[in-house]
């Protein structure tokens, strides 16, 4: 954004959580939402004696991005402890990799609103293990906290950007690509609600023109890309405020709160913690076969760039809509389900894109968990392409569908609403019409010939209202003017 | 019964010369009347071992009985043991009870041994004179007024004065072999990875590694056959087969090429120690071994750079030890921080919070690379030393540490006069290779050590070796007068 004479400068740190089914240096489950420290093992709560083993599906799943974003994959890497104490850290430090990542160098490109694009470095990505969570609300009293350790030991990888991003837009659009990557190469189930990806954003501001980077603030912990962009947009305000009054910004990691929209700050530099990183004795390096990378190549699933090309070429959809529709792999298998149970790309993409994805975000619903399943709006969209119901009734049987009342067809059954296009029913009911608003046929015989095709349109809506609605409009247009031209 | 090796043990059970419910009321009586004169054994599970017994019995009986059924051992307390307190020899785990076995107690449980209870050692195994567990000191059966040497001083006493044929033990930088050494019995410190670190008690996680104590290496050698295993819960642990080391004790050890490095016979070491292990020395040369004098030039960098490691990993590994989910928390923290400080400041002993300090220290940014990166430098170098003798000869022989064992207190107050007793031992951790102790000699009416230096995995080479050796000597047949019942008082 062009702030004042301000350049903004951003780096991003972005958190995901891999699918596996199990945690990185323990068996226990990864599932999400089971009561507290159910999904927690000996090896989860630190016990004395015990070992990490590392999951070897989560070195599958961290080497699978590096090739999706064409980035250098280590043939050695190494875990180290990352020492620091807080309770949800329950073996007081935590196992990471730093000197020796396992994705080296890579590169994402980014598409930005008015169709540009940009590529975004990224510096390296690591694989490390999350922490589990402290409560201190609900049943927890002011002297105590509690303690959830189910997440404790989910793998993750760490993704660090190189400060390439200028403003929100394109912070907001590179999230969202590793988004779209990590969630069609299938290594993350991407539900931000559940915090499967979290963003640490490292935001600076420079004079324009000026090549020295600002000193930065990093805003830790953002699970959604709404409020990403709310917290840049706030810190840019609040970092550029600050030097245009005479101050400085200092070294700081702050937090922002996307639901009372408040920004504070965590701790300063001079507060950080030293981690005191060494090698973790317990675990050997992790070493890289050139076999398994050949074979995650070849089985890598279609990446995203991949796939909008291909919807553009093979369902005829514009780039955009091509590259909203591409950009996950839920929204892309429900669009391709669709389309092939009603063979109509076109409505198929309108609908996705309109009603559907402004009922999903009104109710902040992932299209996995849409109640309209893929085949149900496929059903729909057959009975618009075949005439049943007009574009007005889908809206309503779509509503319905959203409700559970079943399927389109059900529904358009259960309420009736089925296109009259009999067309014995419907010449009655013209001519019930023209008999009933002579006035009316006067007028349209006496009109210019020019000024008619205007005059049609009050014969349509009379003969709509008798019909409740039902009558097929392209037929009746056709009978009107038929029996119109006959009395001409 | 006490005085018969576990090799007869396990002979007299199988030609049912005794039960293992009489051996093991026999063995629960001697610890019940004279632990209280050594303090080596602090958990005595006089139920289970009975149960034990008596169902190992039953097996001896049907004649499907594994190799160690229906043997007495007693396991270190740093070895977690499922449904027994495992405390490590500290207040911050005297209320522990794990839910799980180590590696090592599953393997003994699956070859029928008997478990009597859990020995005393130094607290989380940091000393080398037992005399840092919240447990009170462990006396040497020797000199009532020594130290057993540590950390596994507890398992050494209870061997040497025959509360247990055998037990378990552990040695980060020496602590197998200079508790064998000042006890007079026989100990083996396996090859790095030989031994899974599954459930026991991490101090340096690089370093440990878990090993056997008896009176006999033939014994050591049937004990660490049950011992050994490559373990999936271990990363460390190396997938090898383990030979059955018992069986190559009775090669001839003619033409075999001794190393004695010359830094192991320097200033510091007592004339009598000397003596005694050149005496041994000269014994193998009897029986066709051949001396060859060899330098490891970096020895004297090994204790520094052990004390930078082994702290460095020690301060990671311990601070799970918080309060927050199991062990000792403070009373009434008024914050997070004071429940922090408290529970350390009170759990931990002042030895462990001496190494933790020195291993954050070391660790710290700016302290880094002159510390930690150039003590794994050095252990490179130590590493390198000893890839060089082996390649001259077969195993290295030197004293085990430098004098017997010392009176309580004599060390006290000097923490590096205290690290220097493992000058001998603590470059084979270093260096990941197995080292052994077994009695030489006497010295002032105390044990003398001689340590055997093996290449890597060359386990049944060094248990062959010492057989030998015991074969032809009594040193192994010595007991302490104190060991017979009231003798102490």
């Amino acid at each position: 954004m062009s702030h004042r004479g301000w350049e903004t400068v951003i780096g991003l740190e972005v958190h995901v959580q891999l699918a596996t089914k199990t945690k990185i240096f323990s068996g226990a489950s990864t599932a999400f939402g089971a009561e507290p420290n159910t999904q927690a093992c000996a090896i989860d709560l630190a016990m004395p004696g015990t070992l990490p083993v590392l999951n070897k599906q989560a070195v599958n799943y961290a080497i699978m991005f590096g090739l999706a974003i064409d980035a250098e994959i280590a043939r050695e890497s190494a875990f180290e402890r990352k020492n620091y104490f807080y309770p949800d850290l329950p073996k007081g430090y935590q196992t990471t990799q730093l000197e020796k990542p396992i994705v080296g160098r890579g590169n994402v490109e980014i598409q930005l609103a008015d169709g540009s694009k940009k590529s975004i470095r990224v510096h390296h990505a690591h694989l490390e293990e999350d922490a589990g969570k402290s409560l201190h609300e609900g049943n927890f009293s002011s002297n105590f906290s509690g303690i959830d350790l189910n997440r404790a030991g989910t793998p993750l990888i760490e993704i660090v950007s190189e400060p390439d991003m200028r403003n929100a837009e394109e912070a907001v659009a590179f999230a969202k690509k590793l988004h779209s990557i990590v969630t069609s190469i299938g290594i993350c189930d991407g539900e931000m609600s559940q915090g499967s990806m979290r963003f640490d954003v490292n935001v600076s501001v420079r004079p324009r023109g000026t090549t020295e980077l600002g000193t930065r603030t990093e805003t830790k912990n953002l699970n959604s890309f709404k409020f990403m962009e709310e917290a840049i947009a706030r810190e840019v305000e609040r970092q550029i405020d600050l030097i245009e009054d005479g101050g400085k910004v200092i070294q700081e990691t702050r937090l922002y709160n996307g639901d009372t929209k408040v920004a504070r700050s965590m701790r300063s530099k001079e507060e950080a913690n030293d981690y005191r990183y060494f090698p973790c004795p317990d675990l050997l390096p992790v070493i890289v076969s050139e076999e398994t990378i050949a074979e995650l190549r070849r089985t890598l699933p279609e990446l995203p760039d991949a796939r909008q090309a291909r919807f553009v070429a093979q369902y005829e959809l514009s780039d955009y809509d091509a590259g909203i529709l591409s950009s996950d792999a839920a929204t892309a298998h429900y669009f391709e389900t669709v389309v092939s149970h009603s063979n109509n790309a076109k409505l198929a993409a309108n609908w996705i894109m309109g009603e559907l994805s402004a009922r999903l975000n009104s109710q902040d619903l992932s299209v996995a968990k849409s109640p309209v399943s893929a085949e149900q709006l496929a059903g729909l969209i057959a009975r618009i392409s075949d005439s049943s119901i007009s574009g007005k009734m889908a809206k309503d049987v779509f509503e319905g569908m959203w409700a559970g009342q079943g399927s389109a067809d059900d529904i358009i059954e259960a309420r009736g609403l089925k296109q009259v296009s009999d067309s014995g029913a419907l010449e009655k009911i013209v001519a019930d019409v023209l008999a009933a608003n002579p006035a009316m046929v006067e007028d349209y015989i006496n009109s210019d010939e020019s000024k008619r095709g205007k005059k049609l349109g009050g014969f349509m809506g009379k003969i709509m209202q008798a019909s409740k609605g039902q009558a097929n409009p392209q037929q009746v247009n056709q009978l009107l003017l038929q029996k119109l031209n006959t009395l001409l | 019964m006490h005085n018969l090796t576990i090799a007869e043990l396990v002979a007299g059970l199988r030609s049912k010369t005794f039960t293992s419910v009489e051996l093991t009321q026999h063995f629960l009586a001697r610890i019940a009347n004279l632990n209280a004169d050594y303090n080596a054994v602090i958990t005595v599970t006089a139920e289970q071992a009975l149960a034990a017994a008596a169902a190992a019995d039953k097996r001896l009986a049907a004649g499907n009985a594994p190799a160690l059924c229906g043997v007495p051992m007693l396991h270190k307390d740093i070895f977690c043991t499922n449904g027994v307190r495992t405390s490590c020899g500290s207040k911050m785990l005297d209320n522990f009870v794990p839910p799980y076995d180590a590696t090592v107690v599953e393997n003994f449980a699956r070859d029928g041994a008997v478990i009597l209870g859990k020995t005393n050692m130094d607290e989380f195994a940091m000393g080398s004179s037992n005399e840092t567990s919240y447990y009170g000191p462990v006396k040497n059966p020797w000199a009532l007024d020594c130290v057993p040497g540590g950390s596994s001083g507890g398992s050494a006493a209870a061997v040497a004065a025959r509360l247990a044929p055998g037990a378990t033990a552990t040695d980060t930088g020496g602590s197998i072999r200079q508790p064998a050494a000042l006890c007079g019995i026989s100990g083996i410190k396996p090859t790095y990875g030989r031994v899974s670190r599954w459930g026991m008690i991490a101090f340096a996680s690089s370093l440990d590694q878990g090993g056997p104590m008896a009176r006999t290496a033939e014994d050591c050698a049937i004990m660490l056959s049950c011992m050994a295993s490559y373990d999936e819960k271990d990363s460390t642990s190396v997938d090898q087969p383990v030979p059955d080391y018992s069986s190559t004790l009775n090669r001839p050890i003619k033409g075999l090429k001794i190393g004695v490095p010359k830094e192991y016979f320097s200033e510091g070491l007592h004339p009598g120690t000397e003596a005694a292990v050149r005496q041994a020395l000269a014994d193998l040369v009897a029986q066709g071994a051949e001396l060859v004098d060899i330098s490891l030039p970096n020895s004297a960098l090994s204790v520094p750079a052990y004390y930078v490691i082994a702290p460095a990993e020690a301060s990671a590994n311990l601070s799970r030890f918080d309060g927050v989910r199991y062990g000792y928390r403070c009373d009434e923290p008024k914050d997070l921080q004071d429940m922090y400080c408290r529970t350390r400041g009170e759990g931990f002993g002042e030895e462990v919070q001496r190494r933790i300090l020195i291993g954050t220290y070391c660790l710290s940014a700016g302290y880094y690379d002159a510390y930690y990166g150039k003590a794994q430098q050095v252990r490179q170098l130590i590493q390198q030393d000893f890839t060089r003798a082996f390649a001259q000869v077969d195993v290295i022989m030197g004293p085990t540490c430098p004098s017997p064992a010392f009176k309580f207190g004599s060390k006290g107050d000097d923490p590096v006069a205290m690290y220097l007793e493992d000058i001998y031992t603590i470059a084979t951790n270093l260096a990941g290779l197995p080292g052994m102790s077994i009695p030489c000699g006497m010295v002032e009416d105390k044990p003398v050590g001689l340590q055997i230096i093996g290449n890597y995995f060359d386990e049944a080479l060094m248990l062959n070796v010492a057989h030998q050796f015991q074969q032809a000597t009594d040193w192994h047949n010595l007991a302490p007068a104190s060991i017979q019942q009231g003798a102490a008082q």
